[in-house]
């Protein structure tokens, strides 16, 4: 017998108890140059959302050309110079600068929300966060003005990036700019980490988080624990290049492959800080769209602990062809199969949440489900690769283009947009449309599909990735042509969801707080949230908490003495109904005396983070540059630490 | 139900930096271990170490954390000269231990050995030059906790601030020591 949660609007009841009326919103909240000194996790979940979608059309464009320049042989689009930096940069862009701050704009706007907060531990950390991610993104396009975009591939490989064979600057503004995104990065995770481990609300422990909350969570230690190896590799090749050391230089005695095991140390697990964030977007919403429970919490929770614990053992898997002997390579084929254990449990458990559940199609649901059927396939050819053999074969070929894209792609981003559908109308107070949502979907997943599946044959039929052209005999141009003609399919897909975007702000359908009746704590309040969030600190005495307050007047009316909620005849949640809960008045009260604290704006996180930037720029742009940065970063520090907080 | 730590965020904060900067250290410690030997002409390290000189700047560090753990013990007493009395010997013990470096480095430097001389000098200096550069910031710290003082600024209740100081303070300290004994007494 399948028990399903009503649906919304029919069954499911009027507003939560602790919805706060809507009040004015405070000055110092308004205009724009308060978007400047913004310390509100929502706006800067806003700033980092709308930064990461311009580079996303940025990313997306260097990723036309280059399939321009691949669609017929012998082409000559554009040169292979500029071909270089077309790969180099879309990669750059598509990883530090699209998925990762698309992540943390979710992981801004939502976390705090999910588990009950007012903000996180430190509002100003937070914008210093962001601005240091734009002024770093910045700083590596500003490199176009003096010799030319960065070269040599989003992994940077020694020797081919030390002085010896990329003379001029490219590669220092790729250097100086991943350590200032590393920065930016490692402060917003310190961030999260303090305020999922300390600002909780009652009663929600570890075990009855959200799931997107989790994998924000385990991603931030990822971060963490995983930036500072990428950041000793860059300080190393920085010290190779501008000073002449020789870590990397194989003439003096260094090892180029001490390069590869640092940045693939970081690499590795930072392939799991891509794609958690939308293993948590799809266990949100598949539950909501299935109207039912996530299947096995436990298991996914320990699964994706589990992913985190792993990632450090298996970077060597990058480096099968570099020759480390049979041992190493045993040893990181192993731990590479063995990471697929955890991951295939997921994929089961989302399958499962979906079975016997009533399934509601919407935009975000079917980005979801195509996350689970396009990350399968990426993570199977995934555990190809741990097959040593195998990946002697496929390693540098287009096979492996097609395996990361539909894991970065087919995964990441398909699940990022999942949540975007799913939260857009939280965050703007409007829905998208759901027909113009549907033809996204559909050009992105016919099109991606067309792209990166053919790759599959291109690379197990020789042809390398990262080549400029290829010549007519080989065979390649068809398949080529396919794959361009889906990158076109993929590009329209982006604009009708721009048209959406754009569209919703003014005409989208007026959301309500809870359009999809959703499970968790966001859906509580208004939409968009009042600057406080919560008038009155909500308290979860379950998973799922707002489906349990949802259903607690049915009970009340049925004089049960508890509030049962039973899936597939099995109870998930029990809450006494008697307990107290906060009124309309209370809540009022509470507004009107200003009760609810505040943190102050700050401009001094911008500037701190400008010395940053500048400070770093200088090493190409002039040392005097550096003097003025650590003057801004002086004055920016100073400020942070003796202006009132509020 | 347990929905915070009842740490302050604070303190959580600079556990986690520390935790972080662990992987940091771990790096550039693997990186130092992984050129052991392998420098292809001298100084080596046999030719220009001074195991007793650095065995002295070792324990002048290692004192330090003692005063540190004394300062806290004045603040939470409530002692502010005291406080300020162990903040400034810790600041000074530090300074002293910059001191014993830069004068190390003068001499190596002197003995032939710079930065890229070898892997060993470019391994070694990057380091022991990223620890010295924590302890920098260490002294800094401790001297703007002491001035705080001084003006009133940091009274009991505000021990975390020299607690948080001390966490940083005694994790740089430790870092020294496995520095000491991988690269120093290490045969
Ligand atoms: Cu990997």
């Amino acid at each position: 017998m399948v028990t399903t949660l009503p649906r919304p609007g029919v069954a499911a009841p009027a507003g939560p108890p602790a919805a706060a009326p809507a009040v004015e919103t405070p000055p110092a909240y308004r205009g724009f140059t308060s978007w400047l000194t913004t310390v509100d996790h929502k706006r800067i979940g806003l700033l980092y959302g709308t930064t990461a979608f311009i580079f996303f059309l940025i990313g997306g464009l260097e990723a036309l050309a280059i399939r321009m320049q691949l669609s017929s042989p012998d082409n000559t689009f554009v040169s292979p110079q500029v071909y270089n930096e077309l790969f180099t940069m879309h990669g750059t862009t598509m990883i530090f600068l699209v998925v990762m701050p698309l992540s943390v704009a979710l992981f801004n706007y939502i976390v705090p929300l999910q588990i009950g907060a007012r903000d996180v531990a430190f509002p100003r950390l937070n914008a210093f966060s962001y601005w240091t991610f734009l002024f770093g993104s910045i700083f590596l396009m500003s490199s176009m003005f003096v010799d030319g975009l960065p070269d040599a591939g989003w992994y940077g490989y020694a020797p081919l990036t030390t002085r010896q064979f990329s003379p001029d600057t490219r590669i220092d503004f790729w250097a100086l700019t991943l350590q200032v995104l590393g920065v930016a990065s490692m402060a917003g995770a310190f961030n999260f980490l303090v305020t999922i481990i300390n600002m909780r609300c009652p009663g929600m422990s570890l075990m009855r988080m959200p799931l997107f909350t989790w994998n924000t969570f385990v991603v931030s230690f990822l971060i963490v624990l995983a930036f500072p190896a990428i950041t000793v590799a860059l300080i190393l090749l920085t010290f190779d290049r501008l000073v002449g050391t020789t870590f990397y230089y194989a003439p003096a005695g260094g090892d180029p492959l001490l390069w590869q095991h640092l940045f693939w140390i970081f690499g590795h697990p930072e392939v799991y800080i891509l794609i958690l964030p939308a293993f948590g977007v799809v266990s949100e919403v598949l539950p909501v769209f299935a109207r039912k429970p996530l299947f096995g919490y436990p298991f996914v929770v320990y699964a994706t602990v589990g992913i985190g614990f792993i990632g450090f053992g298996v970077w060597a898997h990058h480096m099968f062809t570099t020759g480390l002997g049979p041992i190493a390579n045993s040893f990181f084929a192993a731990s590479t199969m063995l990471i697929a254990i955890p991951t295939g449990v997921k994929i089961l458990n989302w399958i499962a949440t979906l079975w016997g559940g009533s399934i509601r199609f919407t935009t975000a649901s079917m980005f979801s489900i195509a996350l689970v059927s396009q990350f399968t396939i990426g993570g199977l050819s995934g555990v190809m690769h741990s097959v040593v053999p195998v990946d002697l074969h496929h390693n540098d070929s287009y096979f492996v283009v097609a395996h990361f894209h539909y894991v970065l792609f087919g995964g990441a981003i398909f699940g990022l947009f999942s949540g975007l559908y799913f939260w857009w109308p939280k965050m703007t107070g409007r829905l998208l449309n759901e027909t113009l949502g549907r033809w996204h979907f559909w050009l992105w997943f016919v099109g991606f599909n067309t792209t990166f599946g053919v790759m599959h044959f291109l690379g197990v039929d020789g042809m390398a990735r990262r080549t400029w052209t290829y010549s007519a005999y080989q065979g390649w141009g068809m398949w080529n042509m396919i794959a361009t003609v889906g990158a076109f399919m993929m590009a329209v897909g982006t604009l009708v969801f721009l048209y959406n975007a754009i569209r919703s702000l003014r005409h989208g359908e007026v959301a309500g707080e809870d359009p999809w009746d959703g499970a968790t704590l966001e859906w509580t309040i208004p939409s968009p949230p009042p600057v406080y969030n919560f008038a009155v600190e909500p308290t979860v005495r379950s998973r799922d908490p707002f489906w349990l307050l949802k259903r607690r007047p049915q009970a009340v009316e049925a004089e049960d003495d508890t509030a049962r909620i039973s899936i597939l005849g099995k109870n998930v949640a029990v809450a006494e109904v008697e307990e107290e809960h906060p009124t309309e008045e209370r809540v009022e009260e509470r507004v009107a005396t200003g009760d609810i604290h505040l943190p102050n704006p700050s401009f001094f996180p911008m500037i701190t983070a400008l010395g940053l930037t500048l400070a770093a720029a200088g090493l190409v742009y002039g040392i005097p540059l550096s003097v003025v940065g650590l003057v801004y970063l002086l004055v920016g520090i100073g400020g942070w630490c003796l202006e009132p907080t509020g | 139900m347990h929905t915070t730590t009842g740490l302050d965020h604070r303190k959580l904060l600079m556990w986690l930096f520390l935790g972080s900067d662990c992987m940091f250290f771990g790096s550039l410690i693997g990186t130092y271990m992984a050129y052991r030997g392998r420098s292809l002409s001298g100084p080596l390290p046999s030719e220009v170490f001074d195991i007793p000189y650095t065995s002295v700047s070792a324990f002048v560090l290692l004192m330090s954390s003692l005063t540190m753990v004394l300062a806290l013990a004045a603040i939470q007493a409530g002692d502010q000269r005291r406080l300020r009395i162990w903040l400034i010997t810790t600041a000074l013990l530090g300074m002293s231990f910059l001191g014993g470096q830069f004068y190390e480095f003068n001499y190596f430097v002197h003995e032939g050995l710079g930065l890229s001389t070898n892997l060993f000098g470019s391994s070694f200096f990057v380091l022991t030059g990223f620890h010295g550069t924590h302890v920098a910031i260490g002294v800094l710290w401790l001297l703007y906790l002491t001035a705080a003082s001084r003006f009133g600024r940091l009274n009991a209740e505000q021990a975390l601030y020299v607690e948080i100081a001390g966490l940083y303070w005694h994790f740089v300290d430790i870092v020294w020591i496995v520095i000491f004994t991988l690269v120093y007494l290490l045969p």
